[in-house]
This record gives C-alpha cells, structure tokens and sequence, in this order.
C-alpha cells in the first residue's frame, strides 16, 4: 500500500507543476508575473479541489464499464462547474485589469477542455486504483480464507478429539470391560467408528444432513453410555431438509456444546432437543438444552465451540448472520442456517 | 472398617472404582453420589474416612464441593483432566488418578493413604493450592442446609471475620472458611479492590467516596452501607478509579 501523505505530496506537486506551466503560457500573452501567478493558482487550485471530488466520490462508488458514460457526463458537469468558480473569483481579484479580463473571456473554452482532461484523467487513475485495491483485496481475503480454514480445521479436530471426552469414553469401556465385556465391545465400535468418521473428514465438504445426522448418532451413543441415565435427545426432521447440504462436521460440535452446558449447568434429567428443516433456500438447524441462568458463568455465545463455528460459517459464507443463540429463564437455543447455494 | 464414599457424576466410573475396590474387603463403599450436593450431604452423614472425587460435575465442581465440608475427609481424585493443579497433589499423600487409571495405580494411591493418612490441615492446604488456574467467577457458599452458588457480580464486599470471611449480597451475609489474602488473589481486580485490611470492595457497589476526619476516608456503598478506607486502601481506591 503507498502511503496517504505520499499520494497527497505527489497531488499537490502535479498542481504545482501546472500552476508554473499555466502561468509561464499567459505571460507568454504580454501579462505581466503578478497576474499570471495569480490566476494560475485560482485555476488550478479549483481544478485540484475538482479532482479531488472526483476522486473520494468514486472510492465510494465504483462504477462499471457500462456506466462510465455517468463518469463522462459526471466530469464535464464538474469540469463547467470549476471553470464557472474560477471565471467568478477572478473577475473578483482582478475586475480592474480590463485586458485580462477579455482575455479570460476568450480562453473559457480551453480552461473548460483542459479542466475536463485533468478531471477525467483523476477519475480513470482513481477508478484503476479503487480496482487494482479491490483485487488486492480481494486476493488477500482468499490466502486469509485458505489460511484460517486449515487452522479451523485443526482447531476442529482438536474439538472433535476432545481429550476429556476421548478419556472418560475409555474409561467407561474399563468398567464395562469388567461387568459387560459385549458392551464394552460395542462401545469401543462406536468410539472407533466416530473417531474415524471426524478424522477423515475434509472440513470444507459439503454433506447431507442425513450423513451429518448418522455421525452424530455414534456420537450421541456414546454420550448415553456415560450419561444414559440424566440425558435424553430428541431429533425432529422435515422430509426435505434430509437431503439439503452443510458443510461436515458442523451440528456435532453444537451438539456437543449443547450438552456439556445442560449436564454441567443443572442436577437431573436433560432433554436436548434438535429440530431441522428448510426454510427460504436454507436448511436451519436448532440446537436447545436447558440451562440455569442465575448460576450460569458462560457469556453468552463465547464458548469454544460457538465462536469456531461461527468462524467457519464466515468462511464458507461470507456471512456474519448465520449463527445466532437465544435463552430464556431455562433454554439456551442455538439456531444455524446454512444457505443452500454456495 | 474403613468409610468410604463415591462421588462421580458417571455411574459406570463409579462401578470401576466399586470393583477395584472388591479388592480391598477393609474398605465399604457408605454411599454414592452423582453430584456436589449430594456429595455435602453424605459427607455430613456418613463422615467417611475417604472419598473419591471427580473434578467436573453438574453445577459445583469437585474443588468447590470441598470448600462447603466442616472437615473434609482425606480425597482421591478421579477425573479426566490433567490440568488441575496435579503438582499440587503429588506432592501430598493423596493421589490424583488419570482416568482412564489401572488397577495397580488404584491400588497405589490406597497403599500410599494407608501408609500416611492424610491430615486435615494437609487436606486444607492441598484445596489452598490447587485452586483452580482460572480467576474466580463465582463462590460457593452454604446458607444452613442449603448451597447456594453466587456470580461474583452479586457480592457487594467481602468482610474478614476471624477465622472466616463474610460474603455480603443484597439477601444478606454467608459465611465462608477462606482468607481475605484468598479473595484478594483469586477474583478480578478490576472489580475488587482491598480498601481496608478487612475490607474487599466490589467497585461497582460504590457511590460515594466522604471524607471522614482529616486523612480518614469512608466509601458509601448502593445498599446505604459505609464502608472505612485506610490509607493504602484509599490511595489504591483512586489509583483503579484513576482518581
């Protein structure tokens, strides 16, 4: 990026250097120095102050190639303008030199056309800047995108393998080991099957809801081996949202999330709901768990989980208002909506 | 025979420990609990000489279902997290189990109590310690027979009284076995301030600051009440509020 102070030093230095051609032509008309100076200056002082406006008011609309016809029409307006201020100002300043005068009069025309070049000359520099920035820009987003989503998803399989989760699974299958070989057996099935279903994952793939809804059955499984006689889940799908598409290993961390906060936030049997369904082209996803607010310490929405997920949302969608949570005196609900057209 | 209680919010780490424990006909398993509150009442009621924690557990975790015990029986911790202070117990009698543990490492860690049963005031220090790496944002206390979890942000101060503290909210005060130089370390200093030697305020219970005699200060709290500064708890009152 050039700096800001260097492109306003460079600015003022190309006025200069007009203000020093303009005034050297007109003494070249028999003016003598003091006038010439002076309408050089007027001039091209207005003419500086017109491309500047030119200039900010294309950073703030870019114009396509079919419009540059309004740029057109644009920088002859703004040309006429300056040329009209700068008639006015000087016949205030000099309304007593009547040679010049006549002189202005007659070298309106090439004021007007010269104030055009240099306006729309302002305006094409800028309008190439304004481009080549957003390009920059744009590829800058791209490395950030290509960046942070392999961070995520080696944040995302550190969530996945949650090692408290991964320890007490195995501790769970100890003691079965002892009382139920054959579950124990199961168990380990299903925290085999789980783990190679996370690790295998891409995590910019794009599955159905029926696959993610099978990966986090093994999870919720195994959740119920340890936690069978407090949690409960109840799983509520429409028919079409089934075969709509997220992103992969997105709703298990929710799930997860979920959970921990309804386990460890009250005493007593849980029920975690989770409801899906499609809705304006998008496939919404709603996770709820009971929660006790007057002794909750979590802030709401920071948690690991929700703040990873919205992350990857943002970098699959661009999209800040894709993942919102909401509670009331004993429901904490985290809704998702993930757009069906990427 | 040697008492002993469970306290672990999964039933079938509680079974592993049961059956490790068939191996050890001198110690009878009083009680099991799946949660702190149960676990206060048991250790009231059955006064075990032993119990066996888990760490994380609905509502009050293991560190803070300690603090609420009159006098804490020796503990063996269960849990899956390695991060809690495990230098603190190993260099204690009481052992600190990984799960997933073995049946010799159990049986190590009840040889060792065995050997050189834990005292109380070792327990104490050993909870003193190993408070947890996070600041405070909560304290457990109990109200008669009832345990009551309060957010920092409703305690208005903190009053030293002998041996324990004073925990003052809007409902009145609860008292607590811990030191003033405790809660001066473990919650936000941006929020609490020490403005007198018995005195820890939470700043945004402050209104007033009214001059009392020359040199004496006294801070008027939202509830009405005054609160005397010292000197050194003045000069950091207006220090925090950039005064």
């Amino acid at each position: 990026m050039v700096s800001y102070s260097r492109i306003i030093i460079s600015y003022l230095g190309w006025w200069m250097i007009w203000i020093a051609a303009q005034a050297w032509v007109i003494t070249q008309s028999d003016f003598d120095w003091n006038i010439a100076l002076l309408d050089a200056i007027v001039t091209q002082l207005v003419f500086a102050v017109g491309g500047y406006t030119i200039n900010t008011s294309m950073h703030s609309y870019q114009p396509s190639v079919r419009n540059s016809l309004y740029v057109l029409g644009w920088s002859i307006a703004l040309a006429g303008l300056c040329v009209f201020l700068q008639r006015w100002a000087l016949l205030q300043l000099l309304n007593d030199q009547v040679g010049y005068i006549q002189f202005l009069e007659n070298s309106l025309i090439i004021r007007g056309a010269f104030g055009w070049l240099m306006v729309t000359l302002v305006a094409i520099l800028t309008w190439f800047w304004v481009y080549a920035a957003d390009r920059r820009e744009n590829e800058q987003r791209k490395d950030d995108a290509t960046q942070l989503a392999r961070e995520a998803e080696l944040s995302n399989l550190r969530q996945q393998l949650q090692p408290h989760f991964l320890f007490n699974s195995l501790n769970s299958i100890s003691a079965l080991a002892g009382s139920s070989p054959e579950e124990a057996r199961k168990m380990i099935q299903q925290l085999s099957d789980f783990l190679r279903g996370t690790i295998r994952k891409d995590d910019k793939s794009l599955v159905t809801l029926d696959e993610e809804l099978h990966h986090l059955e093994l999870y919720l499984d195994i959740e119920k081996v340890r936690f069978g006689h407090r949690l409960r889940t109840e799983i509520t799908k429409s028919e079409e949202s089934l075969s709509l598409t997220l992103p992969s290993l997105l709703l298990q961390p929710i799930v997860e999330n979920a959970i921990k906060f309804g386990l460890y936030d009250t005493v007593g049997a849980i029920v975690i709901s989770i409801s899906a369904w499609s809705e304006k082209r998008m496939l919404c996803l709603q996770v709820k768990n009971p929660f006790d607010p007057t002794t909750s310490t979590r802030k709401q929405g920071t948690g690991f989980g929700l703040s990873s997920i919205r992350r990857r949302l943002y970098l699959l969608y661009y999209r800040n208002d894709l993942l919102s949570t909401s509670q009331d005196s004993t429901t904490f609900t985290t809704t998702i909506n993930i757009p069906q057209t990427l | 025979m040697i008492k002993a209680i469970l306290i672990d919010d999964e039933p079938l780490a509680r079974s592993l420990v049961k059956e490790y424990l068939l191996g050890h006909p001198d110690i009878e398993v009083v009680c099991e609990c799946g949660d702190g509150f149960e676990g206060v009442k048991a250790v009231a009621q059955h006064k075990p000489d032993l119990i066996f924690l888990d760490i994380q557990m609905p509502k009050i975790n293991g560190f803070e279902m300690l603090e609420l015990l009159e006098s804490p029986p020796a503990v063996i911790f269960t849990t899956a997290f390695e991060e809690y202070a495990i230098k603190a117990f190993e260099h204690h009698a009481v052992d600190y189990l990984l799960k997933p543990f073995s049946k010799e490492r159990f049986d190590k860690a009840l040889l060792k109590w065995k050997h050189q049963p834990l005292t109380q005031t070792n327990t104490a220090t050993l909870i003193e310690n190993a408070s947890q790496p996070e600041e405070q944002q909560r304290i457990v206390v109990k109200k008669g027979s009832n345990i009551v979890i309060l957010p920092i942000h409703v305690v208005h101060y903190i009053e030293a009284f002998d041996d324990y503290v004073k925990i003052y909210t809007k409902e009145g005060f609860y008292l607590k076995k811990k030191t003033m130089a405790h809660y001066e370390k473990a919650l936000d200093t941006k929020l609490f301030v020490r403005v007198h030697r018995s005195y820890l305020l939470n700043l945004q219970e402050l209104t007033r600051i009214e001059p009392l005699e020359k040199d004496n200060h006294v801070a008027l709290l939202k509830s009405g009440v005054r609160i005397p500064l010292s000197q050194g708890g003045y000069g950091k009152l207006k220090e925090v509020l950039g005064i």
